[in-house]
């Protein structure tokens, strides 16, 4: 990536960034798996390559996966947020490697409610 | 649909971008602040957007942020320092690792704009060794910003050079007090100094420093891109725009959480803590840490914010909530914060080294059952003398969670001292076990989990335990099905 040299430049680059995103997700499914210190000790790892392994066996192609911080629900740890295309992300908790792979066959591949969703309490500030 | 109790602008990008990517942050108006400061602004005017945010210190001391940057702009040196604090040590607090975890580039955006308003060009993040994960996306957060050219020498072609290290702390409570950690910083023992001199005028190596808490330094990049007047329309009077807090203890939903300045009490334990498990009854919640006091369900609806938690006679501290209940004694809660202060005391004053030493052994007579009213008169006096002469804010705040007990739960210390009981059933040496004679069938499961053997009586005879023998490990409790032994 070459440097950015001036605002101008940042500002396009944000730009062409926030498109791609906004494409990407008009396409594919984004899994968000909180991954910080918290996530990781209560099993995020596990359930990440858990759903990635499902996902491979189900055929489904269009799954992209992200690692983020705390998503802030210590009590309900590990934790991913899914987005399917056009539809409001949504957060799951208290996932196991069972529970894991119950949301890809369900929510992934059937846009099915399973497992423990966790409403928004939150307003968060977009810049 | 209700409004949401919580708003999220510290921690806006928790939980939504890759951390370790900074196209991620970038793509969400990312470096926009400071790109915007060093190209069209100045130094004052960053200055004066700061102040007129009413954005106050979220490392516990609550000094307002732009002022302090003022003061430091005002020295004039050859080299200035900006040192992001992440030694975050309280017990039961992890905002600034969950924020240095999912947002780094957040605070490597906010310290270059810091050193912009300053006149620094160079920034340090003193954080603990023991956050290894916060200490890798950091690393590669300033990596990462060098390469795109947003930090290092002629940042976006203005002439302004800035870049970041880090200085790994060994995990000493003490070295989060800002004299301390300047000290730990250049090598030396991490033991506070006099102020003044403030850092602002003379502090790393002698130089103008101004030190910044993570979560101070994440609100700063919202503040610029949405301006000063839309945070100043958040919280109250005096404290401006959110408090992140870690909720832990006795509390359903534990976990970060980040609210508005002037929510109530009730509204964070209640609504968004769920309030406490297994349907016990709120008894208290510390806040401030070591240094604070509690708050019980008398403040419910007390608005919180800086000042009215002083007046309470607690503090906002960093953050940590630790959240109790009718389980808890809060002789015992006061000692084991003394206990933490014990261990943490640097040692360079006698009042906070041997002070908390005799505190301590205090609170272990009258959890023992061998207090004397005497020795709560002696509690609040050696407390107040220690807050008199202590060295740093340490000490100064040190006897505060035995002091703010005292005062809030005199009953129960009174219960300790006069009735010898402990009320909350926690001082084992206060309680008695005892099998009650009508609900026991004589199923003898008792007397033979009882480690010690001292558990007497014939199958279908009512059981009788040893007091003198009962080393109250309560086995026998867990072990009768038939509710017929209780503590007290
Ligand atoms: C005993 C003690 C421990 C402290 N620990 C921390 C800490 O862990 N993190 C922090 O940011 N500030 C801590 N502080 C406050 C710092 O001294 C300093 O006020 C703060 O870092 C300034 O940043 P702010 O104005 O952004 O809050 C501590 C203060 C004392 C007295
Ligand atoms: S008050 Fe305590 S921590 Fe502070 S300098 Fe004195 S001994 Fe050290
Ligand atoms: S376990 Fe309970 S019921 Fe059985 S002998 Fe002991 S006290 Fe009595
Ligand atoms: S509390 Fe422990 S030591 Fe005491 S009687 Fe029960 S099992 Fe035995
Ligand atoms: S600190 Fe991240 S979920 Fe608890």
């Amino acid at each position: 990536m070459a440097k950015i040299t001036s605002i101008a430049d940042l500002k396009k680059f944000q730009q062409e960034y926030r498109s791609l995103k906004e494409a990407r997700s008009r396409e594919k499914i984004i899994v968000s798996v909180s991954l910080a210190t918290c996530g990781i000790a209560s099993g995020g790892n596990m359930v990440m390559e858990a759903m990635k392994d499902e996902v491979a066996r189900q055929g489904i192609d269009n799954v992209e996966f992200i690692r983020v911080g705390c998503m802030t629900y210590c009590h309900s740890e590990p934790t991913v947020e899914v987005s399917l295309p056009g539809r409001e992300p949504l957060v799951f908790g208290k996932l196991d490697e069972n529970g894991a792979r119950q949301l890809v066959q369900k929510y992934l591949k059937k846009g099915e409610l399973t497992g423990t969703v966790i409403p928004v309490n939150y307003t968060r500030v977009e810049l | 649909m209700e409004p949401k109790k919580q708003l999220r602008i510290a921690t806006r990008n928790c939980g939504f971008i890759d951390p370790e990517n900074i196209e991620d942050y970038i793509g969400v108006r990312g470096y926009e602040a400071l790109a915007s400061a060093i190209t069209n602004g100045t130094p004052a005017g960053v200055i004066e957007q700061m102040k007129k945010s009413g954005l106050r210190g979220r490392g516990g001391g609550g000094f307002p942020t732009g002022v302090k940057w003022a003061f430091a702009a005002a020295n004039q040196a050859d080299q200035k320092y900006v040192v992001c604090n992440a030694d975050e040590g309280d017990p039961g607090a992890f905002m600034d690792r969950a924020l240095l975890e999912g947002d780094p580039h957040s605070i490597v955006e906010a310290m270059a704009i810091c050193g912009y308003a300053i006149g620094a060009s160079i920034g340090v993040v003193y954080i603990r060794a023991e956050y290894p994960l916060a200490i890798k996306r950091l690393i590669k957060s300033i990596e990462d910003a060098r390469d795109y050219g947003l930090l290092g020498r002629n940042i976006l072609g203005t002439g302004f050079n800035f870049d970041i290290e880090l200085k790994y702390g060994a995990g000493a409570f003490v070295c989060g007090e800002e004299t301390a950690l300047i000290r730990s910083m250049e090598g030396s023992r991490g033991e506070p100094y006099t102020k003044p001199p403030f850092p602002a005028s003379a502090g790393y190596w002698g130089k103008p420093t101004i030190v910044n808490n993570v979560e101070t330094l994440a609100n700063i990049p919202p503040i610029l891109v949405k301006g000063a007047d839309w945070f100043s329309s958040i919280g109250t009077e005096n404290s401006k725009g959110t408090k992140v807090f870690a909720l832990a203890g006795k509390i359903t939903n534990v976990g970060l959480i980040e609210v508005p300045m002037g929510i109530t009490l009730g509204e964070i334990i209640f609504e968004i803590g769920g309030g406490c498990p297994n349907g016990k009854q709120f008894k208290a919640v510390q806040t401030g840490g070591p240094s604070g006091g509690a708050l019980t369900s008398r403040d419910i609806d007390v608005p919180i914010d800086y000042d009215n938690l002083i007046a309470r006679g607690s503090m906002m501290g960093s953050g940590g909530m630790i959240v109790m209940d009718e389980d808890n004694c809060m002789v015992d809660v006061a000692k084991f914060f003394l206990d933490f202060t014990m261990d943490e005391t640097c040692g360079k004053c006698t009042p906070c080294r041997i002070g908390s030493k005799r505190l301590h052994e205090i609170l272990c007579r009258i959890t023992q059952g061998e207090g004397t009213l005497e020795d709560m008169e002696n509690l609040q006096c050696l407390g107040a003398t220690i807050k008199d002469t202590a060295l740093c804010g340490f000490g100064q705040t040190m006897p505060n969670p035995v002091l703010s007990t005292i005062r809030t739960f005199m009953d129960e210390y009174r219960a300790h001292v006069v009735d010898k009981k402990c009320p909350a059933g926690v001082c084992v040496s206060l309680l008695e076990i005892v099998i009650l004679a009508e609900s026991c069938v004589g199923c003898t499961l008792c007397s033979r989990v009882c480690p010690v053997n001292c558990i007497s009586g014939t199958v279908k005879g009512v059981h009788v335990i040893d007091q003198a023998a009962c080393i109250k490990c309560g086995a026998c409790i867990d072990a009768c099905k038939f509710q017929a032994i209780v503590k007290r």
